[in-house]
């Protein structure tokens, strides 16, 4: 096969394109730009973008033996992931832009790309598998690693994406032995940092970096019974789930910690209570779809039972779900058996059976069993 | 299939065997024993010969490490100069296709050093305005630190009138530096004739090696050092000098002047063969610079310059290159990020049209089986290319968030 490896700078991607090679396809390096100005040095262990990040890829490459090219995908980048990331927040949801990126940039500008130029699959060191059932559809699954799983950032993909995805570290045991197969290989990322947060935010502070992006005007706090009893700088800087920086003067009845439960980004109102509260029986989630086939109970309608997991590495809880519309769009209802905490409208909601993944939607509103009024977005 | 001598070309017979015999050879030409003369008198005979063959006095040679030393030392060294001796002459006139050699110095000055700069336009095949020089000369001529056009654009070819520059900014008593890094070797270059107070030249990209150029100075003009040491060259550059790279250097140069009469010739029949080839097969590309048939003196014989509308230059690149075709997009990149190239743009193209630029450059090994190779891909190359469509337009694979269902 002729296989395109997204070169981050990382030791993972590295890896996996070094397997592509010796499993015997004929593998290209490419490097995604994803910024107009790259830094001139990487900061900490951060990035994707940085010049260092682009030469680490450049190296692999070489050592690889493969051909290495730098794509230019800076403007998608800043309109599908960049912009849309500030516009959820601006609207009080909490997105995933890793997902985004995964999406409608690595499996989307770029595998489109790569198909018109004559490969068959793009090929990333994410840890998740694709495998094929009995008729060669391609089935997404957790990788063996459950620690490094990352099959719930790739929870998005659909079944002609997944057709043309390859994840050869999906086997590995542990991150420990990818750093020791590159260093076997010879390969200097062997030792780099993981990186952790949201690359496009280079110090990692994505509160004050988002305040710079967002027009925040005063607006009330409620209690929720609706009573106001304090005020706050900007609905959209909260989360749901905060607990600190909400700076009421007096304490709560119970004398309990109060906590985030709502925002409502329309009427610019928080709405805060006891923790309890936060514990969400059902959700709602909208922009759905399967990774590869759905199964038969989403074609049916009927109510199947799955795990559901709201964020990268969350832990999964049982949960009953079913596929309906509203608005004349599909409309996933996730009934939890156990309820969960830090559920936050934004997020993405990817179920599984087993280790395989179904498919994921866009958490539209979550309820909790206790609070009269369904929370989430209003309006 | 080389077809990007413009980024360097293949070391020349003549140069391979000066750099060997000098590189088995010892010595400092700064010193003094019987080894350093023998250095010293190597690098002074290649002095001779590279002055001879750019038309100018052997003194006027001052070695640097490439041609991207040579545009700062003169730029920076003119400017610093030139300030020195008046104060108020803080305005720089440049062109706006300069290689980043002389551009990214010009715009340092600019940030850094209280530089005013003056872009000068080009027209749509890249020629500098002279009646912009002349206006820009004439606003402020007291005030003028130096002027600086390049000799020949290393992106489409397109050759500056670098005398007719010179001319109309010696009334005014302002310095000119060309960046002739590309027409020396490929076009007569006559430093003498050309009236610039400096220019600059690289060894690479005529035959010699990398790291090594010159920057030649008329006797007459002063310029400050940027690098500052033993003063080895006229105290205006310091640093011990590659005796092996400056003889290759050498070579190179003569071998390319001495041949320019046939080989001049011969590159643009070539240029031509390919130029027709290309429109055969692509009709929908547009040659970019002079117009074809380039008069004689207008574009280098090497140089062909694409636009593909609809594709990106860097998508070709890579058809090519699986092809067997080494060609490049003909400009630089920042960490790799290919960009639409500033010289494009200032010929007034769109960012997508100067997307899908190509640069197939030839030099001393290109032939006629080259040409014939990259007319037979480029059909091919650039249907996929423009499937593979524009970065920044959007994907046509639907996603979750782009309608799944619909």
């Amino acid at each position: 096969m002729r296989v395109l490896a997204a070169m981050s700078g990382g030791v993972d991607s590295a890896v996996a394109a070094a397997r592509a090679v010796e499993a015997g396809h004929d593998v290209v390096g490419v490097h995604l730009a994803l910024s107009r100005m790259p830094g001139t040095l990487r900061t900490g262990s951060r990035g994707c973008c940085t010049i260092e990040d682009s030469r680490d890829a450049w190296r692999a490459c070489d050592i690889l033996g493969i051909p290495y090219y730098v794509w230019d995908f800076s403007e998608r980048f800043k309109a599908d992931v960049v912009d849309d990331f500030v516009a959820e927040y601006a609207a009080g949801r909490t997105p995933n832009p890793c997902m985004r990126c995964n999406e409608r940039i690595k499996f989307a500008a770029l595998l489109e790309k790569a198909l018109a130029l004559g490969f068959d699959a793009v090929c990333t060191g994410h840890y998740a598998k694709v495998v094929e059932d009995a008729d060669g559809n391609p089935e997404l699954h957790r990788a063996a690693d459950w620690a490094k799983d990352q099959s719930y950032v790739l929870g998005v993909l659909t079944h002609e994406q997944l057709r043309h995805s390859m994840f050869p570290l999906a086997e590995t045991p542990s991150k420990a032995e990818v750093r020791a197969e590159a260093e076997r290989r010879g390969l200097s990322v062997a030792n780099k940092p993981d990186s952790h947060d949201i690359c496009f935010i280079p110090d990692g502070d994505t509160r004050g970096w988002l305040e710079e992006r967002i027009d925040l005007t005063e607006g009330d706090i409620l209690d929720v019974d609706g009573e106001k009893i304090g005020s706050h700088p900007g609905a959209n800087a909260f989360t749901v789930g905060q607990r600190r920086g909400l700076k009421l003067g007096t304490p709560a009845a119970d004398g309990k910690p109060r906590f985030v439960l709502e925002i409502r980004p329309k009427q610019n109102e928080v709405v805060v209570g006891p923790e309890h509260l936060l514990a969400i029986d059902e959700m709602r989630g909208i922009k759905v779809s399967w990774a590869g086939l759905p199964i038969d109970e989403v074609l049916t309608g009927e109510e199947f039972d799955c795990m559901a997991q709201v964020r990268a590495h969350g832990d999964p809880v049982a949960a009953r779900a079913s596929v309906g519309s509203a608005d004349g769009a599909p409309q996933l209802v996730v009934r939890l058996v156990e309820p969960m905490r830090g559920v936050a409208p934004g997020q993405t909601v990817v179920l599984y059976q087993g280790t395989r993944v179904l498919g994921q939607a866009t958490i539209d509103s979550a309820r909790s069993a206790l609070r009269p009024e369904p929370a989430g977005l209003q309006g | 299939m080389y077809v990007d001598h413009a980024a360097t070309t293949p070391i020349s017979a003549p140069a391979l065997a000066a750099l060997t015999r000098e590189l088995s050879r010892s010595g400092n030409p700064s010193s003094l024993h019987g080894s350093g003369r023998r250095a010293r008198r190597s690098v002074e005979d290649a002095r001779e010969t590279i002055a001879a063959a750019a038309g100018a006095h052997a003194s006027e040679v001052v070695f640097t490490s490439g041609g991207t030393e040579a545009d700062n030392l003169a730029i920076k060294g003119l400017y610093w100069a030139r300030r020195a001796a008046a104060p108020e002459r803080n305005r720089i006139l440049c062109s706006t296709v300069e290689h980043h050699a002389v551009q990214d110095t010009v715009e340092w000055l600019e940030r850094h050093e209280g530089a005013e700069v003056v872009w000068l336009p080009v027209d749509g095949t890249g020629v500098v305005s002279l009646e912009a020089l002349r206006a820009a000369l004439a606003e402020a001529p007291e005030r003028t630190a130096l002027v600086t056009v390049m000799w020949a654009n290393n992106e489409v070819g397109t050759i500056q009138p670098v005398h007719a520059v010179a001319a109309e900014a010696a009334r005014y008593g302002v310095p000119v530096h060309s960046d002739a890094v590309q027409a020396f070797g490929s076009v007569p270059v006559s430093f003498a004739d050309s009236g610039l107070a400096t220019m600059a030249v690289s060894a690479h990209k005529i035959g010699g090696t990398v790291g090594v150029g010159a920057l030649l100075v008329g006797r007459a003009v002063t310029l400050t050092p940027v690098q500052h040491g033993g003063g080895q060259e006229r105290d205006i550059r310091s640093g011990t000098l590659d005796g092996a790279g400056i003889a290759a250097f050498a070579a190179a140069a003569d071998d390319a002047v001495a041949h320019l009469g046939d080989e001049g010739p011969r590159l643009a029949a070539l240029r031509d063969r390919l130029i027709d080839g290309i429109r055969r097969e692509v009709p929908q590309a547009v040659l970019r610079g002079v117009d074809h048939p380039a008069p004689e003196g207008t574009r280098l014989p090497g140089n062909v310059h694409f636009t593909f509308p609809g594709c990106e230059g860097d998508s070709l690149l890579f058809l090519l290159d699986l092809a067997g075709i080494e060609s490049s997009t003909g400009s630089a990149c920042t960490a790799g990020v290919p960009r639409p190239s500033h010289v494009l743009l200032a010929m007034g193209l769109s960012e997508d049209e100067a997307r899908g630029a190509q640069r197939f450059s030839l030099g001393h090994t290109s032939t006629a089986d080259d040409v014939d190779a990259v007319v037979a891909a480029i059909g091919g190359a650039y249907a996929r290319a423009r499937a593979a469509g524009m970065a920044g337009h959007a994907s046509s694979i639907r996603t979750a968030g782009t309608g799944f269902f619909s």
